[in-house]
């Protein structure tokens, strides 16, 4: 176990994820590829916490982030497909392409 | 044994992450997700912070649990008895996450990390806590505003009457149209 093949595990998670978001119509599963991506940015500051600074809390300050983000992406996204879905029946990205106008 | 704990948790994480893609029932695909995002917290507890890693965990389970909820209410085929794809541009993204992964690859195995300096210390919670309420402060109010505004937020994207519909066209009504009595005095 290794820095390197922590950030190379990590950074195979955010690539899958930003597949997923890349490619996703359903905006629920392209929250599903944010979630991945925001796992290998967690993976990564626990790494970077453990073999670089350990004496620094940065790290996990770092994590903390991660974590909230996740929690508020979920939220606000949920939100935001019951509202898309409320008002024009409407799951998917490509359909939702009018919010741009 | 740490080191095979290691390979298990890298592998399953990956693979999980892989699979949220190429499961068509989306119940599958949400704890395809879960179970890389689990791992994603053994690794994180293997690394020593086990606090943050039991945090996640916990986390991602509920989460998980209401996003099947939301697949379920929203996507077109949750159980999955057909096949189907719901993917554009497949060809783009995968030469777009490819080059990022080189890219990646290439900065982790060339760049010249630091030494290690310091030592982890005994409780790395009680170290959290303390730069939370100290040097990070700022970091933790920030955090605690956006929590705030997210529940704001998703309350009123959430809700189906808004204050026209409840207060009339020009605001003006004296008392709100709600379908339930409630509140201070009403």
């Amino acid at each position: 176990m290794t820095l390197e093949l922590l950030l190379l595990v990590a950074a195979a998670l955010f690539c899958v994820g930003l597949f997923g978001a890349l490619t996703q119509q359903s905006i629920v599963m392209l929250m599903m590829g944010l979630e991945l991506m925001l796992g290998g940015v967690i993976l990564g500051a626990a790494a970077a916490w453990h073999y670089i600074a350990p004496a620094a809390a940065d790290g996990q300050v770092l994590i903390v982030v991660a974590v909230t983000a996740m929690a508020l992406e979920m939220a606000i996204g949920f939100a935001v497909v019951t509202a898309l879905f409320r008002s024009r029946e409407v799951d998917m990205t490509d359909m939702a392409a009018e919010l741009k106008e | 044994m740490e080191v095979t704990v290691f390979w298990l948790l890298a592998v399953l994480a990956v693979v999980g992450g892989v699979m949220v893609f190429r499961f068509d029932s989306m119940a599958r695909a949400t704890f395809s997700l879960l179970a890389s995002l689990l791992c994603v917290g053994g690794l994180v507890v293997l690394l020593g912070l086990d606090y943050l890693g039991i945090v996640i965990v916990l986390m991602m389970t509920i989460e998980m649990a209401i996003m099947a909820v939301f697949m379920v209410m929203y996507m077109m085929n949750p159980a999955g008895l057909m096949p189907m794809t719901m993917m554009h541009n497949k060809k783009g993204a995968a030469v777009v996450c490819g080059l990022v992964f080189v890219l990646l690859a290439a900065g982790i195995l060339l760049a010249p990390w630091p030494a290690r300096r310091g030592k982890a210390p005994a409780d790395p919670t009680m170290e959290l806590g303390m730069s939370l309420m100290g040097p990070q402060m700022l970091t933790m109010m920030t955090l605690g505003m956006a929590l705030f505004a997210t529940i704001v937020a998703t309350v009123v994207l959430a809700t189906r009457r808004g204050r026209y519909d409840r207060l009339g066209d020009d605001l003006r009504a004296r008392r709100p149209e709600d379908p339930v009595r409630g509140g201070v005095g009403r």
